[in-house]
């Protein structure tokens, strides 16, 4: 481009104005943009005037307004009393909720297929590969259709619901689990469990800068889990355990007490997981062979076993492949999830939706819808980004 | 090296041929292809069984719900239905009711479109498959033509037989259209409008005029960055709001100008692709030629880009395609939004016929986005040829 | 309305034209020789296609009478189906002449949206739905404590629902859809246990279900919702016509007048009888709204009178078997009541 930038860029040899290139540019450009402001003004008279005519203004007065409306699940406090505004944000953490567990899951499923691809097993690879072309070849939409309508919705009443273990309850009105009770100084754990994190960080550093000065290793992973899960533990236990767990019970209507997660909510998240692994699985599979055969038989050559092959030479390689793609397969996902409204989760557009048809303020819900997931967009790209530039090669 | 010699007689040297020797029986046979290829380490052949039995449980059932036990013919919702829900079918049967789809196979075609006017839709639908087939066929000739006419007497042809209203023809509103047929138009017209849209959008990316690029960059990165739901929300709710009084603007315009749209930043992505896999030589070779702007990129760096993306094109184009399910949210009724709008027929409430009806629907779709994706990857193989260095 | 009746039949006695701000509504319609009606796209009983694809319903048939009206003729409608949010826009921007969809009289609309109720021809509110096979034992809507509502999103209903259980301290979870096909499926797949809506629809909503006699509606009515046909602003005219045919029927109904005697009754001694049919000597009833002088008995003649309508389309010679109840004659007990016509 700095080539093609320089001729067309250098003395005209014409001299006529006419034929020069920046004038060129730069009237061609003000063209352009006098037609888009004159575009936009003319939809914003228009709007203007239609609204002046339905004698309506733009506002975002109505956030405050009583929300009026109950909604199916909330993770903070909301009542039909709160305002409009909080609807909005519980439909947020809503959109945020789902969108992080299909994440986390979608990537599970998604490294588990997309290495199960390249397995040398003939039964692990079909099975695989049938799964992906499965997913990647019929509609989200339809996948969460299938869960919400053909799977969830024939499963029996509340009344007949399936008992599984840990006393849980699955029926037709969704997933009901036992939901921990935090009683007074369970909070001793959550700072146990804090310490536990920290004190991980420390030995794995440790360790490692023993490992470079001595060659010893240390058992890092072990000694980790037996601090985050121990101390907690012991935690509780010098608290006296204050931790009771209610467990639900089958009620007069739905169950009663534990954890209820709604089949809307299970519908989305299963449907969106399952698609959108199939994707990971592709640029995991994609990721895995972009990582150059000589890679694997130098370290074969080294003497390294298998295992440790994929662990230390071509994962960490093949990362710097998968990583791109699979930040703009976690923003697809998070922007699927609007795909709610369909089986009434209660999500971002799901509530706005809401709004809109109560009070008709489409211009500012579509703006606020916008505004939101272009913030989400910008923020993974720009946290995917960072992570990028630590893994990526450096060129030496 | 030295003299050739004549081999003094040599009793211990062989003259006839050993027999071959049978191939390793990792090589060819049965149960070496099963051993490397399903036992070759324990782990290998856990795996293998617990795959099996997998299969082995989930088969039989399959099938016998798919097509053993599956009701194939019947005029209402007691054919599939059990004794208990108020059918005929015994106690404990579950099975597909394919007799829904094939009594509301006309509804998923064209969804409410009047049932004497159908015939436009099939001539409209045929004259596509007439048109597209040899466009996608690589060696099948006059290919301008062919474009001209799919894309640019096609739409004005299928306008006015599928809306109708003039030449003696019934007019059809839109909001009766549905079904498959809403499905394929938005497609093609998604298609046709995004990609020189597309086009544009990613010239004007690439371009060193400070406010087209950013002007070019805002919109593709504002509207990849939306899910496509808003996008029609806006398209549905506000477009109306931004005409004039006087101009009513069509429910299915507004969708069609969203989806369109939409699909246009995504195609705008792929192609930048290309145009920045073209050798910088290619361009400094049009410009000492004295090609002016325009005339380089239709000349010399379009052909060339375009061609190199075909497979990401058909790859945008699946995406759109399976999209174009999303408009069933706007009160669009697209197959998926049909086949789910029968869902509600009193006349064949059953707990099998949505599972029913939705598979129908995913192996329609299946079909089409699995043969693109089978042909994007030919068209793929053809073209590495030329460019492998 | 009474003051309007008042004025209106003032200006008939001076003989004066009634002054239209807009297009006179009725010339239109005369010239088009069709009246253009608004109805639902599908609500079984009120305005539904039949099974040879025309219109049936109790809306229809006040379409039918304007029409006949008019026109002495019923079949000369042309029908809009329109949604909850297309409706009021079809009629504002001068698509249709008048809408009879099941729509809820408020102020507001009268007055921001800038449109004239014709009257209220079905007393309905929002009311309750559940399968009594599966919860037996409950027969109020305050025994409804912990259970999930089925019910249409952006909706009045929504909001009434809220505010009925929370003034009742009763808990419940919501399960809100964008479509009302969504919600009806969502009930009878045992989604949820209640269903909200007017109960003019959860009559009509239960014979869609898998197994109607399973459902009982209870009794409560939580919000009043009174529907009638609405015509636009600024056309006085027009809107005598429609307000009149509606009060024509509940007079016919008054008077024993039927679809099927209104022939005889014509020769009926009863001055009043003779009055509404137009048979008065000099009568300009009629006239004065812009009709002809039979234009009752066109109407009785084609769709009878209003207790016939609400019988065929709804009541007990229709699957929805809807009882009379508020919507009875203010002789028999009910609300349905009509200004005199003289």
């Amino acid at each position: 481009m700095a080539a093609t930038d320089q001729v067309l860029g250098s003395e005209d040899s014409r001299g006529s104005l006419l034929y020069n290139p920046v004038v060129r540019g730069v009237f061609f450009q003000i063209l352009v943009f006098g037609g888009l402001c004159a575009f936009l003004y003319w939809i914003v008279h228009n709007t203007q005037e239609n609204l002046a005519r339905a004698g309506r203004n733009v506002s975002f007065d109505f956030l405050y307004q009583r929300a009026g409306f109950d909604v199916g699940q909330s993770l903070i406090q909301y009542s039909s009393d709160s305002t409009q505004l909080d609807a909005l944000i519980v439909g947020l953490l809503n959109t945020l909720l789902v969108a992080a567990a299909g994440i986390v899951t979608a990537t599970i499923i998604g490294f588990v297929v997309g290495i199960g691809r390249l397995s040398r097993n003939w039964l692990i690879r079909k099975f695989c590969q049938v799964y992906v072309e499965t997913f990647r070849n019929i509609p989200p939409l339809l996948v969460i259709f299938f869960w919400y309508l053909g799977v969830l919705a024939i499963l029996p009443g509340p009344r007949d619901s399936f008992k599984l273990p840990f006393g849980s309850l699955l029926s037709n009105r969704g997933l009901f689990v036992p939901k921990p009770v935090w009683e007074e100084g369970s909070w001793l754990v959550g700072v146990a469990f804090l310490i536990a994190i920290a004190m991980g960080f420390f030995v794995a550093r440790k360790a490692s800068a023993r490992q470079a000065a001595t060659g010893q290793r240390f058992p890092v992973f072990w000694t980790n889990v037996a601090l985050i899960v121990g101390l907690p533990l012991l935690a509780l236990a010098a608290a006296g355990f204050p931790l009771s767990f209610s467990i639900p019970k089958l009620g007069a209507f739905q169950a009663t007490g534990g954890l209820a997660i709604g089949p809307e909510f299970l519908a989305l998240y299963l449907a969106l997981s399952l698609y959108t692994a199939s994707f990971i699985a592709e640029i995991v599979r994609a990721g895995i062979l972009g990582v150059s055969k000589g890679q694997t038989e130098a370290a074969y050559a080294l003497g390294l076993r298998p295992g440790a092959t994929t662990r230390l030479v071509i994962v960490p390689q093949a990362m710097r492949i998968i990583v791109p793609p699979l930040t703009s397969q976690y923003l697809n996902l998070t922007k699927n999830s609007s795909l709610a409204i369909a089986v009434g989760y209660a999500d971002l557009v799901s509530i706005g939706g809401t709004i809109l048809n109560k009070s008709g303020e489409s211009i500012q819900i579509v703006a606020i819808w916008m505004v939101v997931y272009l913030s989400i967009s910008l923020a993974t790209s720009l946290f995917m980004n960072w992570f990028n530039s630590r893994v990526a090669l450096v060129e030496r | 090296m030295g003299a050739v010699m004549q081999p003094p007689d040599l009793a211990y040297v062989r003259t006839d041929l050993a027999a071959p020797l049978p191939p390793p029986t990792g090589q060819n046979s049965v149960l070496g292809w099963l051993r490397t290829n399903l036992f070759a380490t324990l782990p290998d052949a856990v795996l293998t069984v617990l795959g099996l039995l997998i299969l082995w449980f989930a088969i039989p059932p399959l099938i016998s719900w798919l097509f053993l036990d599956a009701q194939w013919t019947g005029t209402d919702r007691t054919f599939c239905a059990t004794v208990a829900q108020g059918g005929m079918q015994p106690e404990g049967w579950s099975g597909a009711c394919w007799a829904f789809v094939s009594a509301k196979f006309q509804q998923f075609l064209f969804n409410v479109y009047p049932a004497g006017e159908r015939w436009r839709v099939i001539l409209c639908g045929i004259m596509f498959a007439a048109l597209l087939v040899p466009f996608l066929v690589p060696r099948a000739p006059f290919k301008k033509l062919n474009a001209i006419l799919l894309f640019l007497v096609l739409p004005v042809v299928s306008y006015f037989l599928l809306l109708g209203g003039h030449f003696g023809l019934r007019y059809v509103p839109t909001r009766d259209w549905g079904g498959f047929m809403v499905t394929i138009i938005l497609s093609y017209v998604g298609i046709a409008v995004s990609l020189p849209l597309g086009v544009i959008l990613a010239l004007g990316r690439r371009s060193r005029l400070p406010v087209i690029k950013l002007l070019s960059v805002i919109f593709i990165e504002a509207v990849r960055g939306v899910p496509l739901i808003t996008v029609l929300f806006m398209a549905t709710k506000m477009l109306p709001l931004f005409m004039p009084d006087n101009m009513k603007i069509d429910d299915f315009l507004c969708v069609l100008i969203g989806v369109a749209l939409f699909a246009s930043a995504y195609m705008a992505e792929v192609i930048r692709g290309g145009l920045q896999a073209i050798p910088r030589g290619q361009y400094e070779g049009a410009d000492s030629l004295g090609l002016g702007y325009w005339q380089k990129m239709r000349l010399i760096i379009l052909p060339q880009a375009l061609t190199l993306v075909i497979p990401g094109i058909v790859n945008t184009f699946i995406g759109l395609f399976k999209d174009t399910s999303l408009v069933y949210i706007v009160n669009m009724f697209d197959l998926l939004g049909a086949v789910r709008r029968n869902f509600n027929d009193a006349n064949w409430i059953t707990p099998q016929t949505p599972l029913s009806g939705l598979i129908f629907a995913g192996f329609v779709f299946w079909c089409f986005c699995f043969g693109m994706s089978r042909y994007s990857s030919y068209m793929e193989r053809r073209l590495d040829t030329g460019h492998r260095k | 309305m009474k003051t309007t009746v008042k004025v209106m039949l003032g200006a008939a006695a001076l003989g004066l034209a009634v002054p239209t701000a807009s297009a006179a509504t009725l010339d239109d319609v005369k010239a088009k020789g069709v009246l253009r009606c608004a109805v639902n796209t599908g609500l079984a009983g009120f305005a539904a296609p039949n099974d040879k694809g025309e219109f049936a319903g109790f809306d229809v048939d006040y379409c039918k009478a304007v029409a006949a009206a008019i026109f002495n003729d019923p079949s000369k409608v042309e029908y809009t189906p329109t949604t909850a949010k297309d409706r009021f826009e079809v009629l504002a921007n001068g698509t249709v002449d008048m809408v009879a969809r099941n729509t809820t009289w408020t102020l507001s609309r009268d007055t921001t949206l800038g449109f004239n109720f014709a009257g209220i021809n079905y007393y309905d509110g929002q009311g309750f739905m559940i399968n009594a096979k599966k919860l037996q034992g409950i027969n109020s809507a305050l025994q409804l404590s912990g259970a999930s509502v089925c019910v249409q999103t952006g909706t009045t209903t929504e909001l009434n629902l809220a505010d009925y259980f929370k003034s009742n301290n009763l808990d419940y979870s919501p399960v809100v859809f964008e479509k009302i096909e969504e919600v009806n499926a969502a009930y009878d797949s045992g989604r949820c246990d209640v269903y909200t809506t007017d109960q003019s629809g959860l009559y009509s909503i239960r014979l869609g279900l898998t197994a109607p006699d399973d459902h009982v509606v209870l009794p409560e009515i939580i919000s009043k919702e009174p529907l009638g046909p609405l015509v636009r602003h600024g056309d006085d005219q027009w809107f005598d016509i429609v307000k009149w045919t509606h009060n024509a029927l509940i007079i016919a109904e008054e008077f024993g007048i039927t679809q099927a005697n209104v022939e005889e009754m014509k020769n009926s001694d009863n001055p009043e009888i003779k009055r509404v049919l137009g048979m008065e000597e000099n009568s300009k009833f009629g006239t004065d709204l812009g009709l002809g002088e039979d234009w009752v008995v066109n109407i009785i003649k084609a769709v009878g009178n209003y207790g016939e309508i609400f019988e065929r389309n709804i009541g007990s010679g229709s699957p929805l078997k809807i009882a009379r109840g508020v919507n009875g004659l203010w002789t028999k007990g009910g609300l349905q009541y009509a200004p005199p016509i003289r």
